[in-house]
């Protein structure tokens, strides 16, 4: 099982892997902080030989990335509150609530996930326009707030729990919200963060819709504002585009370096959870 | 919302609180089914009328035109280049997360120094904005002054001109989806490594089989469910790849990177022709449902074998 290939053959393999990974990382690095000259040589420099910070400020300056940040978290903290209660609620009610005809609604909810809100962008924009929609907030966000795969993720998680736990807090005379509140939500913890850390990564980096629903500057979010630069400075100002970039994946990168593990489980979870 | 104290008689109570139960249950899926029918369920269906019209997305009226969207498209040359676009770029992105993703995984799972760190960076792309993967690349790509010439310099090959050639662009977008994407097969794959029965191998072991042997006799097969679900989500994603296409090349050179999605945006959002956009859509949502048919069938499966 363990030993393909000798050792030396195998740290070669791990080190060139790495490689692969951390080089175009460490390149836009090294380009956001070049000065002019420095970009437009061959063969590249590697490490600039004085770090032109200034990249950042004029980067920050072409474009109007402090409304883009502004656009982008507004968007996904509304976006990920209104998923991430909508999963709760959903999959509590499909677990804990009787209703007539319970499993035929969790079977609509199920034919949600065959559609993907890349095959609905014609018709939702259609919606949100004779809303007057287009250019708000609540076009950006709205069509995003519901969920089918989180809600699905979370009734799996609350059906593995313990009857026990349930009859306790109903024999102590809770309703479903205080159950809901203080007993359920604090034991599935774990969960609730992985559904939400997963929301927030999809949410930050979202391109097509946002850039559909949206078309005045002022409220283009972080990755259309980077790809609005660059179309405007073209390949003439590496170093400007490679610091606007640094602008939208540092915060994602943040997150991952402190929740690393709940993240990767979250984005893998269809695998292990049928 | 306490669910009241007991004051009638005990059925009436009982009564009394599933009725309020039925309540409680529509009040906390209104939000998330309201939310989907407006957004999700709805527009599948208005979609199907569209794909039957003519329409600018200006003009007040529809044209009903029929089937005439979807003859027109299968009739014509472009379309079917779309399809072919689509599906090579699904099937080298597949082929590329199989084959790559199960070399590292095993490389991975080996007792290596320094093994967490590479299993991190090469999850981390997946959790970065396509569009800002697709801009690095896209300066690593530059033929004058990208990385790539340097690498390709060093090996005595001169760099194409990656983004504006028609033969370069498909493969380059191709490149950058499998270094965004590659740490999701990587993941699941070292999952399923560390399934596989030790056991296992140390009968294949006993027998005298080789390390290839083992591999090919023992790990491929114990893999295949995995394997199975490497593929169908590969191919799920990568129709959706947008970002990336829509920063590095706009579906060009010439239409060379013109896939399903980036097909019906530029049908919808650019040309205006709202019925061919809606009709290339339902193509899209049937591909899907195909393949997501598939993984249920399988995911039941799965359940069983628990």
């Amino acid at each position: 099982m363990r030993a393909y290939g000798g050792t030396l053959v195998r740290y070669t393999l791990l080190i060139v892997t790495a490689l692969v990974f951390v080089v175009p990382l460490f390149w836009v690095l090294s380009a956001s902080l070049k000065d002019v000259r420095e970009i437009y040589t061959f063969p590249p420099v590697w490490i600039p030989t004085e770090p032109k910070f200034s990249n950042y400020s004029e980067a920050w300056n072409s474009a109007p990335f402090g409304r883009f940040y502004l656009n982008t978290i507004i968007t996904t903290l509304f976006g990920v509150v209104l998923e991430v209660v909508n999963a709760v609620l959903t999959a509590y009610a499909l677990v804990f609530l009787r209703f007539p005809g319970r499993n035929i609604i969790f079977v609509v909810l199920l034919a949600a996930l065959m559609v993907p809100i890349h095959v609905t962008i014609l018709p939702n924009y259609l919606t949100i326009a004779s809303l007057g929609w287009v250019n708000t907030y609540q076009g950006i966000i709205l069509p995003g707030a519901s969920v089918a795969f989180g809600a699905f993720l979370l009734r799996q998680h609350f059906l593995t729990l313990p009857s026990e736990i349930m009859e306790a807090a109903r024999l102590d005379g809770a309703g479903h919200l205080q159950t809901l509140w203080y007993v359920l939500l604090p034991i599935s913890k774990p969960m609730l963060v992985t559904v939400t850390l997963v929301s927030v990564v999809t949410k930050w980096n979202d391109f097509l819709w946002p850039l559909i629903a949206t078309n005045s500057t002022g409220m283009r979010t972080l990755p259309i504002g980077l790809s609005y630069l660059f179309n405007q400075e073209g390949a003439s100002q590496w170093g400007l585009i490679m610091a606007a970039t640094i602008f939208v994946i540092l915060p994602i990168l943040l997150l991952f370096l402190r929740w690393q593990k709940h993240i990767v489980s979250g984005l893998t979870s269809g695998a292990t959870k049928g | 919302m306490g669910l009241g104290k007991a004051r009638n008689g005990l059925g009436d109570v009982k009564k009394r609180r599933i009725d309020r139960q039925h309540l409680l249950f529509l009040a906390f899926i209104a939000p998330n089914f309201l939310l989907l029918g407006i957004f999700t369920y709805w527009p599948m269906l208005y979609q199907i009328y569209l794909s039957l019209t003519r329409w600018d997305m200006l003009a007040p009226k529809k044209t009903f035109v029929g089937l005439d969207n979807y003859t027109n498209m299968f009739g014509g040359q472009e379309f079917w280049g779309v399809l072919f676009k689509t599906f090579y770029f699904m099937g080298a992105v597949v082929a590329g997360s199989v084959v790559l993703g199960l070399a590292v995984a095993i490389l991975l799972n080996q007792r290596l120094r320094g093994r967490n760190f590479v299993r991190s960076v090469t999850f981390a792309p997946v959790i970065l904005s396509g569009a800002a993967v697709g801009l690095v690349w896209a300066y690593i790509f530059d033929p004058n002054y990208g990385l790539l010439r340097t690498l390709l310099e060093f090996i005595g090959v001169s760099s194409p001109d990656w983004l504006a050639d028609t033969r370069f662009a498909m493969p380059a977008i191709i490149i950058v989806y499998l270094w965004k994407s590659i740490g999701f097969a990587v993941v699941i794959y070292l999952a399923g490594l560390q399934n596989i029965s030790k056991d296992l191998y140390e009968a294949a072991r006993v027998d005298g089989a080789n390390s290839w042997v083992r591999f090919r006799h023992v790990t491929l097969p114990q893999l295949s469910p995995v394997t199975f679900f490497v593929v169908l989500t590969t191919i799920i994603n990568s129709f959706q790849a947008f970002d990336i296409i829509a920063v590095m090349t706009g579906g060009g050179p010439a239409g060379a990177t013109t896939t399903l999605i980036w097909y019906i945006y530029q049908e919808g959002f650019i040309a205006f022709r709202a019925g061919v956009a809606a009709a290339a859509a339902i193509i899209m949502f049937l591909l899907l449902l195909v393949i997501t048919v598939l993984q249920v069938r399988y995911a039941q499966r799965g359940v069983h074998y628990k």
